[in-house]
């Protein structure tokens, strides 16, 4: 094979060219992802001023509490653990094509399995392997309940955006009723299950109070990241996701895949429920549900479905939710304008795209 | 050039560039009324860019477009529509999930209701004097390719188009079909309208044309005007429009040469199919006892008009389409209950014609879409993990041996032309362990050169011994290529004739029904 023959030396050229382009690619998307994200501020900012409420004060309680202080920031960085996981099984699903959206439930009977599961487990055995039996436990229940909606779509064709939906509000409904009923600590007068004392927990990092959840969930969606886009399975998947036509014909088992990927996803959530019950709240309450599973999808979008990028955007959605907790509390704003002040974002981002691929089509044209 | 009163549209020094090469270069046009104005040209050669600029798609970075003498930049598909120039796009433009008269009604206003009826009237009249018969409610996902541009030919006739561009229209069509549309577009073009027709057969230039200009590497090298077109015989044109080409002089470049090869009659089957049969769906036929056995070397045609289920028998054979019954063996070994994994593993080929749709991923690079039926294999995958280097290494040898022009390895595969994509599939068919290969359709959209070269490609993998099923609605293609031609009809086969003297006439009548 010689090297320097015409087409292979063109080749070259153009690929040498094509790498001169990244440093300019690379800062045309910080761009366009830091523009608009201001631009949302801003926008965001006047709806606050509509309402009575000083908009600097606003975003200056969020970054205080969310980024500055020592207590905020550990709180944002401990938030970020079954965030991550979360986004971690949302990169699985979405880069394969299907809209596993049944998070949220997955999530709630992971966390319910793992505080019905823990506190029972570290009395019979030492707490690292207990702790190790409770989060696989939870991964397991979380795949099960993934179960109908992947058997559906592999096998009858059926959307799992609508089955994945329903099967959250049944799994929500299920997560309650198994801590009212079934793993109720009877020493308490509130609902919720038996809790996980604080030294049998995730240790925390170093002197913070930041726990070590964290570490996993970044280990979690690394990994997702390396085996979407360096691995046989991640190709395989991504063929499904890209063209499942191709798929069939390159004689891919699509319906096999599709379980796969349904199981690996909702094991991800349910890792996220346990994640956050053995590392950070010990206990379930009846009443909780955050419904991360939902908030994240819009950071896995921004971030393009890139692992990386995604552990960025999950940042941004830390600092704004634990900051707009506290900045909520202090201005009277609802709790939930962080939710609107990231739908802003989503918006506007989304905009953006749009403007410069137009922008793009006329030049090149 | 000036611009003429005459042309409807006309192109001045148009010049339009991509990263790394210059698509079309200077290009003058000048498209009138009541005339087929013939774009030839190889892949590559600039054809599409030039459709895409016509049609809306994409802005010239030099020159202009005059439409009716004033300088009009057509910023859009709908703006060419609104200009009248309708174009019907060598790949599938249609909505898949949707009816054939639903996508005919797309584009209409929205605030008015569908007009079901005023259509079906226009579409009956227009199919009338078309000689096409078109489901107007079958799903377009359902029709074959060639049903599919039948229905962007009508779409186009439809929204009343001055100007029509059809672009390798002939290609999916069958000989009868291409006749068809010839004779129409010469009724159309006698209405007043305009047509540029862009087509790799010489022949059709010849015989639909009245302008015709050749394109090669971006670049205008020639025209025929019509005044000189009217002058010479059909054979003077191809051969002028050869030297333009290829720079060489040639007899007709598609003439059927017989094979030489002679095929080892003690030899076994390679491949046997014996009664194989797969159940109809709403729009497509099934099979029947379909049965034919191929030999090591030789190349079994299967010649039919389009959408009798020769796409079903490709992909009941690869394995991507159930099987109701019957057995196909490789070598003596029944696969017909094995994976489309398994069945490629054991040699079984199948390149198939719907090269974007199903045979490639397109916003993948090029190197990934040479091993997109290996993925996890060594030695491009160790424990599945993806070996990036020796990818490249194998796709840049690849590219290198089947002479695939790309940008880089890089390249997402769907910005490449029709031929290199073409090349891609067949570098992948053909990749060691082939023993026997189904070509399905395997020259469609090709131009002449890339066409001659893939049916070298076929001929040099019957002559390593391969047995080769060759699918095809080219009659002259299987007469040049085959040791026998089946003919298949309504999804079982009609005849099969051995490639001699007189299987010009025997498959003809075999393929309007009549007994060989």
């Amino acid at each position: 094979m010689s090297i320097d023959t015409a087409p292979g030396a063109s080749a070259n050229a153009l690929d040498a060219t094509s790498g001169a382009a990244t440093g300019r690619d690379i800062l045309h998307r910080l761009l366009m992802t830091l523009g608009p994200i201001l631009a949302a501020l801003i926008i965001a900012g006047c709806i606050l001023l509509v309402v009575g409420v000083d908009p600097l004060a606003y975003y200056g309680y969020v970054l205080e509490k969310g980024l500055f202080s020592p207590l905020g920031i550990q709180q944002t960085l401990t938030r970020m653990a079954p965030l991550l996981f979360l986004a971690a099984g949302l990169i699985v699903a979405f880069r394969a094509g299907m809209w596993n959206l049944g998070g949220d439930g997955q999530f709630l009977l992971g966390a319910v399995t793992a505080a019905a599961s823990a506190p029972v487990l570290v009395q019979v055995m030492p707490a690292w392997l207990a702790l190790t039996c409770s989060f696989l436990i939870s991964m397991v229940v979380a795949m099960a309940w993934s179960l109908l909606p992947a058997l559906l779509r592999a096998y009858q064709g059926v959307n799992e955006i609508i089955t994945t939906l329903m099967m959250t509000f049944l799994g929500t409904s299920l997560a309650n009723v198994l801590v009212k009923l079934v793993f109720r600590d009877p020493g308490t007068t509130v609902p919720q299950t038996r809790t996980l004392p604080v030294e049998d927990r995730l240790p925390r990092l170093f002197d913070t109070t930041i726990t070590s959840g964290l570490v996993l969930g970044l280990a979690a969606i690394i990994i997702v990241h390396l085996v979407m886009t360096r691995t046989a399975f991640g190709l395989k998947l991504r063929i499904v996701g890209a063209n499942p036509r191709a798929a069939v014909h390159a004689g891919l088992g699509v319906p096999r895949l599709t379980v796969a990927v349904f199981a690996i996803s909702a094991g991800l959530a349910g890792l996220a429920g346990a994640v956050d019950i053995i590392g950070v709240q010990g206990n379930v309450r009846a009443d909780w549900n955050p419904a991360y599973g939902l908030a994240v999808i819009p950071a896995v979008f921004l971030a393009r479905m890139n692992g990386f990028a995604a552990i960025g955007f999950v940042f941004l959605l830390s600092v704004l939710s634990i900051g707009g907790e506290s900045a909520a509390r202090r201005l009277g704003v609802p709790n939930h304008f962080t939710l609107v002040l990231v739908s802003i974002m989503l918006i506007v981002l989304a905009l953006a795209e749009y403007v410069d691929h137009r922008y793009n089509q006329s030049r090149k044209a | 050039m000036p611009a003429d009163k005459r042309d409807i549209v006309a192109l001045e020094g148009v010049t339009k560039r991509f990263p790394g090469i210059v698509a079309n270069d200077g290009i003058d046009l000048s498209i009138r009324p009541g005339e087929v104005h013939v774009l030839l040209g190889e892949n590559g050669a600039g054809k599409s860019t030039l459709i895409g600029m016509l049609s809306g798609l994409q802005q010239p970075d030099e020159g202009r477009i005059l439409v009716d003498g004033k300088p009009t930049p057509i910023t859009s598909p709908r703006h060419a529509l609104a200009l009248g120039i309708g174009t019907v796009f060598q790949h599938m433009m249609l909505v898949p999930t949707l009816t054939v008269a639903e996508n005919l009604l797309l584009g209409g206003p929205w605030w008015q209701r569908p007009r079901t009826e005023e259509l079906e009237a226009r579409v009956a009249e227009i199919t009338r004097s078309l000689g096409i018969s078109v489901k107007l409610h079958a799903k377009v996902s359902e029709l074959s390719l060639g049903e599919q541009q039948q229905v962007e030919i009508l779409r186009a006739m439809v929204r009343n188009s001055r100007l029509l561009i059809l672009d390798e229209s002939t290609s999916m069509l069958t000989p009868k079909g291409i006749e068809e549309l010839g004779a129409l577009m010469r009724r159309l073009v006698g209405q007043g309208l305009a047509i540029v027709f862009i087509t790799h057969k010489l022949k059709e230039a010849a015989a639909f044309g009245d302008r015709i200009s050749v394109l090669k590497l971006g670049r205008k090298v020639g025209e025929i005007p019509p005044e000189r077109f009217r002058t010479l015989s059909e054979q003077e044109i191809i051969s002028e429009i050869v030297e333009l080409m290829f720079g060489k002089q040639k007899d007709d470049p598609e003439a059927a040469e017989r094979p030489t090869r002679t095929v080892r009659a003690d030899a076994g089957p390679l491949l046997q199919v014996a009664d194989l049969a797969v159940a109809p769906t709403e729009n497509a036929p099934g099979l029947s006892s379909i049965s034919f056995d191929i030999r090591p070397g030789e190349i079994l045609g299967i010649a039919g008009i389009d959408g009798n289920g020769q796409k079903q028998l490709a992909e009941a054979l690869a394995g991507q389409r159930a099987a109701t019954g019957g057995s196909v063996r490789l070598e003596g070994t029944a696969i017909e209950a094995l994976s489309v994994g398994e069945r490629r593993r054991r040699g079984l080929r199948y390149l198939t014609d719907d090269r974007l749709g199903e045979g490639t991923v397109g916003a993948f690079p090029v190197s990934i879409n040479f091993f997109l039926k290996q993925v996890g294999a060594s030695p491009f995958w160790r424990g599945g993990v993806e070996q990036r280097a020796e990818i490249d290494r194998r796709a840049a040898q690849l590219v290198r041996e089947y002479d695939v022009r790309t940008p880089s390895l890089k390249t997402p595969v769907a910005r490449l032309s029709g031929g290199n994509i073409q090349k891609v599939l067949i570098a992948r068919e053909l990749a060691e362990g082939a023993r026997a290969v189904i070509f399905n359709k395997p020259t469609y959209g090709l131009d002449l050169a890339n066409t001659l070269a893939s049916r070298q490609r076929i001929r040099d993998t019957a002559a390593r011994g391969l047995a080769v099923l060759l699918i095809s609605t080219d009659l002259e293609e299987l007469l040049s290529m085959c040791d026998r031609i089946a003919v298949i009809a309504n999804g079982s086969l009609v005849g099969t004739v051995a490639n001699a003297d007189d299987a010009r006439t025997k498959v003809g009548r075999l393929m309007i029904g009549l007994a060989a």
